[in-house]
C-alpha cells in the first residue's frame, strides 16, 4: 500500500502526470490546500492573473496556440462566476480546457454557506462535461477523465468541483494509465461507404468548393487539407474559425467567407455544385439565411466529428462523421488513384469565373488617406511581422480587420473568440499563447472598448515579463455596434461612443510597459517596426483610426450570402 | 444512462436549452444498479426528433438513446386517480373502474382511490368517462416505453 495523499496533493500530482506545466488561476478560500501545494513544487507552474476571466481565456489562448490541454484553477463563488465568461468562450469553440475550481466543504453543500454557488449547475449548459468530486477516493480518476474528455472526440471545457474537505481528505494515490467509459467513446474513422460515396461527388465536380472551419485547426490536420486542396485544384475557403487552416497566400485560397467574407468566397459558395464542408458547421454568421442558401442547388459532402453538427442548419447529401485527419487521409487515398478523371475544363472555367469575382476587388479602402486606415495598420503588422506572428483579437471591426488582411499561412496563429464573440478575450488570450510560445512574437489586435474589458491584466504581463505587442485600434467608438447602427438604426449613435478615454501612452507606462501613440499614417510602419525590436517588452500601440471605417463586405443580418453589401 | 446524480438535470437542461419540448420523462434504475433507463417523450418533425438524438448522445452520461416510435413498442403509464363515491355513484364508478381494467385500491365512504395502467390516451379516456366534479385528484407517471418482441435495449 502506497502512502496516503490529500486531495489536495493529488491535484498537483495529477497535473504533473498530465505533464501540465502552466496553470493559470487565482487563489480562494476553497483551494488554499490546492495553493499549498503547488507551492511545494515547481514542476507546474502557476501564473498568478487578475481575474479569473483572464484565467480561463489566458488558457483558452495557452490550448489553442499549442494543442495541449490549457488548465485553470480558481476558488468557489464568485471565482466559478467570473471564470463562466471563459468558460463558454472555450466551450463554444471546443477548446480543451480543464478548469478545477474549488467548493464549499461537502458538508456545507446546500447551506447557503458563505462563498458558495451551485458550480456544477452553473456552468452545466457551457461545459463538455463537468463533475463534483464528493469523495476524495474518487479525485484522481475524475480528474483523469477530465482531461480525456476535454481532449477527445469534439474538444471543450471540463470543469472539476472540489469541495475543500475533499482536497484535505487522504486517500492512496494511483493514478489510472487509461480511461474507459461505455457512455463516451468517440468515433474516429469514418464510415468508409460514405468516404467513396465522397470521391464519386468530387471526382463529378464541375464547380467544387472547399469550405473549411476550426475542426481542421482542432484536429491538426491542416497540411493534409492543404495537401488535399493542391491536388485538386479546387478553389479554398476557411470560416473565421479556420483561418490558417490553408495558407492565405496559396492562389487557391478565396478568403474567408460570411458575413464579413470576400465576394469571391462567398459567391463561390453560393454557386458551386459540389461543396466539402470541413469541420465547419454552416452557422449563421458564415452561410447566412439558410433558404437562400438552398436557392441554387448543390451537393454537399460534410466531414465533421460530431454527428450534432451534421444537417443542422443545412441538410447534406453525404454526412461522414469522424476525426478529420482520418477522413482527409482516407479521402486523399482514394482520390489519388482516380484524379484523372476530374474535369479539368469545367474546372478552368470555374476559376475564370472565380477570379472575376476576385477583380471586384471587395477589401480595397482608401490607401491614400491622410487619417489612419485601421486595414492599413494590419497590413503593415503583416509586414513588419513577415507573416509570422500570433495574432489574438478581441470582439469587433478590428477583428474582422485582422482576419481580413493579416495572411494566416499556418495554422494556431489566430486566435479569437469566434462563437461567443467575448469582448475581453484578446489580450488575456495572447498571454497564454506568449507561455506556450515563449519565443514567438505575439501581437493582440483589439479595440478601445475590448482592451478595456480585461484591462487590469497588463500588470500580469509585467510580473511575467510578457513582451506583448498591442495593437489597440483606436476610433473611439464601439465600431461594429456602430456600424449597425448607421446601416440599420437611422445613424443614431446610442451608446456606442466611447468617451473617457485614458491615455492609453500613460496606462501602459504606469504598468510598466512601453506606449506609444501614432497618428499619422506614415508613422504606422516605422511604430510597429520600433516596437517588435523591443524584444522583451510589451508595448501597447494606440493607433488612432479613422472613426467612419466600415467593415466591408457585409452580409446583412438574414440576409443571403449573395446579398453582400459592397464598398 | 449512468445512474448518477446529474444525470437527468443534463437531459432536462438540454431539453430547456435548445427549446425542445418534454411531453412526460419517467427514470429509474435498472436490473443493474450503475444504469438507469429513462423514457422520454417529446414531439417534433423528424429533423427535430434527430438532432434531439444526437444531443443526447453526446451527453457524457448518457449510454445509449433508442427512438422507440421507429418501431413497434409497447408504451405504459400509471394513473392514479382520486375520486368522489358517494350514493349511486360508487357502483357507476366501481363500474367504469372494471370496463377500464383499473383497480380500487383505496376506498372510504366518500371516495376511491383507483389505479389504471395503460397508453396514455387510455388513461386520458378514462378522464373523460369521468364526472368531471367527481374527480378530486389525479396523478400519473408518463409513459414508459420498451420494443416489441425481440427488438432489445441492453449495453
Ligand atoms: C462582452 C461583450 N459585450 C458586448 C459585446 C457586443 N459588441 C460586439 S463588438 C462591440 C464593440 C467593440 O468595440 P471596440 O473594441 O472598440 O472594437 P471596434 O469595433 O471599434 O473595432 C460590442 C460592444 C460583445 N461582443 N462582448
Ligand atoms: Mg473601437
Amino acid at each position: 500500500m502506497s502512502t496516503e495523499l490529500t486531495g489536495a496533493e493529488i491535484t498537483v500530482r495529477c497535473l504533473q502526470k498530465e505533464g501540465v506545466d502552466y496553470i493559470f488561476g487565482y487563489p480562494g478560500g476553497a483551494v488554499l490546500y490546492i495553493y499549498d501545494e503547488l507551492f511545494k513544487q515547481d514542476k507546474v507552474k502557476h501564473v498568478l492573473v487578475r481575474h479569473e476571466q483572464a484565467a480561463v481565456h489566458a488558457a483558452d489562448g495557452y490550448a489553442r496556440s499549442s494543442n495541449k490541454v490549457g488548465v485553470a484553477l480558481v476558488t468557489s463563488g464568485p471565482g466559478v462566476t467570473n471564470a463562466v465568461t471563459g468558460i463558454a468562450t472555450a466551450y463554444m469553440d471546443s477548446i480543451p480546457l480543464v478548469i478545477i475550481s474549488g467548493q464549499v466543504p461537502t458538508h456545507a453543500i446546500g447551506l447557503d454557506a458563505f462563498q458558495e454557488v451551485d458550480t456544477v449547475g452553473i456552468t452545466r449548459p457551457c461545459v463538455k462535461h463537468n463533475f463534483l468530486v464528493k469523495d476524495v477516493s474518487e479525485l484522481a480518476a475524475t480528474i483523469k477523465k477530465a482531461f480525456y474528455i476535454a481532449s477527445t472526440g469534439r474538444p471543450g471545457p471540463v470543469l472539476v468541483d472540489i469541495p475543500k474537505d475533499v482536497s484535505q481528505h487522504k486517500t492512496a494515490f494511483a493514478y489510472p494509465e487509461k480511461v474507459s467509459m461505455r457512455s463516451y467513446n468517440p468515433v474516429t474513422r469514418g464510415h468508409s461507404g460514405q468516404i467513396k460515396k465522397a470521391v464519386q461527388l468530387i471526382l463529378g465536380a464541375k464547380r467544387p468548393m472547399i469550405y473549411t472551419g476550426g475542426g481542421v485547426i482542432l484536429s491538426d490536420a491542416a497540411t493534409r487539407l492543404t495537401n488535399l486542396v493542391r491536388m485538386l485544384g479546387f478553389p479554398c475557403t476557411n470560416t473565421l474559425m479556420g483561418l490558417g487552416g490553408y495558407p492565405a497566400t496559396d492562389k487557391q485560397f478565396v478568403g474567408m467567407l460570411g458575413m464579413h467574407g470576400t465576394y469571391e468566397a462567398n459567391m463561390a459558395m453560393q454557386h458551386c455544385d459540389v461543396l466539402v464542408a470541413v469541420g465547419a458547421r454552416f452557422d449563421d454568421r458564415v452561410i447566412g439565411n439558410p433558404k437562400h442558401f438552398y436557392n441554387e442547388a448543390r451537393k454537399i459532402i460534410h466531414i465533421d466529428i460530431d454527428p450534432s453538427s451534421i444537417s443542422k442548419r443545412v441538410k447534406v447529401d453525404v454526412p461522414i462523421v469522424g476525426s478529420i485527419s482520418d477522413v482527409l487521409d482516407e479521402l486523399m487515398k482514394l482520390l489519388q488513384a482516380g484524379k484523372d478523371k476530374l474535369d479539368q475544363s469545367a474546372l478552368e472555367a470555374w476559376w475564370t469565373q472565380i477570379d472575376l469575382w476576385r477583380a471586384r476587388d471587395c477589401l480595397k479602402y482608401d490607401r491614400a488617406s491622410t487619417i489612419i486606415k485601421p486595414q492599413m495598420v494590419i497590413e503593415k503588422l503583416y509586414k513588419v511581422t513577415k507573416g509570422n506572428a500570433f495574432i489574438t483579437s478581441d470582439v469587433g471591426q478590428h477583428q474582422m480587420w485582422a482576419a481580413q488582411f493579416y495572411k494566416f499561412d499556418l495554422p494556431r496563429r489566430w486566435i479569437n473568440s469566434g462563437g461567443l464573440g467575448t469582448m475581453g478575450f484578446g489580450l488575456p488570450a495572447a498571454m497564454g499563447v506568449q507561455f506556450a510560445n515563449p519565443k514567438g512574437a505575439v501581437a493582440c489586435v483589439t479595440g478601445e472598448a475590448s482592451i478595456q474589458m480585461c484591462i487590469q491584466e497588463l500588470s500580469t504581463c509585467k510580473q511575467y515579463n510578457l513582451p506583448l505587442k498591442i495593437v489597440n485600434l483606436n476610433n473611439r467608438y464601439m465600431g461594429m455596434v456602430r456600424q449597425w447602427q448607421e446601416f440599420f438604426h437611422g445613424n443614431r449613435y446610442a451608446e456606442s461612443y466611447m468617451d473617457a478615454l485614458p491615455n492609453f501612452v500613460k496606462l501602459a507606462e504606469s504598468y510598466g510597459h512601453v506606449g506609444m501613440k501614432i497618428e499619422q499614417p506614415g508613422d504606422v510602419e516605422g511604430a510597429l517596426k520600433e516596437a517588435f525590436k523591443l524584444k522583451d517588452r510589451l508595448v501597447f500601440m494606440d493607433f488612432i483610426t479613422d472613426q467612419t471605417e466600415n467593415v466591408f463586405p457585409m452580409v446583412p443580418g438574414g440576409k443571403g450570402l449573395s446579398e453582400m453589401i459592397l464598398v | 444512462m449512468e445512474n448518477e446524480a446529474g444525470a437527468l438535470s443534463r437531459v432536462a437542461g438540454l431539453f430547456s436549452s435548445r427549446g425542445y419540448n418534454i411531453e412526460s420523462l419517467t427514470v429509474a434504475a435498472t436490473e443493474d444498479p450503475t444504469l438507469s433507463r429513462m423514457t422520454l417523450v417529446t414531439v417534433g418533425s423528424d429533423d427535430v426528433v434527430e438532432q434531439i438524438t444526437k444531443q443526447l448522445n453526446k451527453l457524457i452520461e448518457v449510454v445509449k438513446v433508442v427512438d422507440l416510435s421507429d418501431g413497434v413498442h409497447i408504451e405504459r403509464e400509471l394513473m392514479l386517480i382520486k375520486v368522489r363515491a358517494v350514493g349511486n355513484d360508487r357502483e357507476e364508478i366501481k363500474r367504469m373502474a372494471d370496463i377500464f381494467r383499473g383497480r380500487i385500491i383505496d376506498v372510504t365512504d366518500k371516495s376511491y382511490t383507483i389505479e389504471l395502467t395503460g397508453t396514455g390516451s387510455k388513461l386520458d379516456a378514462f378522464i373523460e368517462a369521468m364526472e368531471r366534479s367527481t374527480i378530486l385528484e389525479t396523478v400519473r407517471t408518463g409513459a414508459s416505453g420498451i420494443g416489441r418482441g425481440e427488438r432489445i435495449l441492453k449495453i
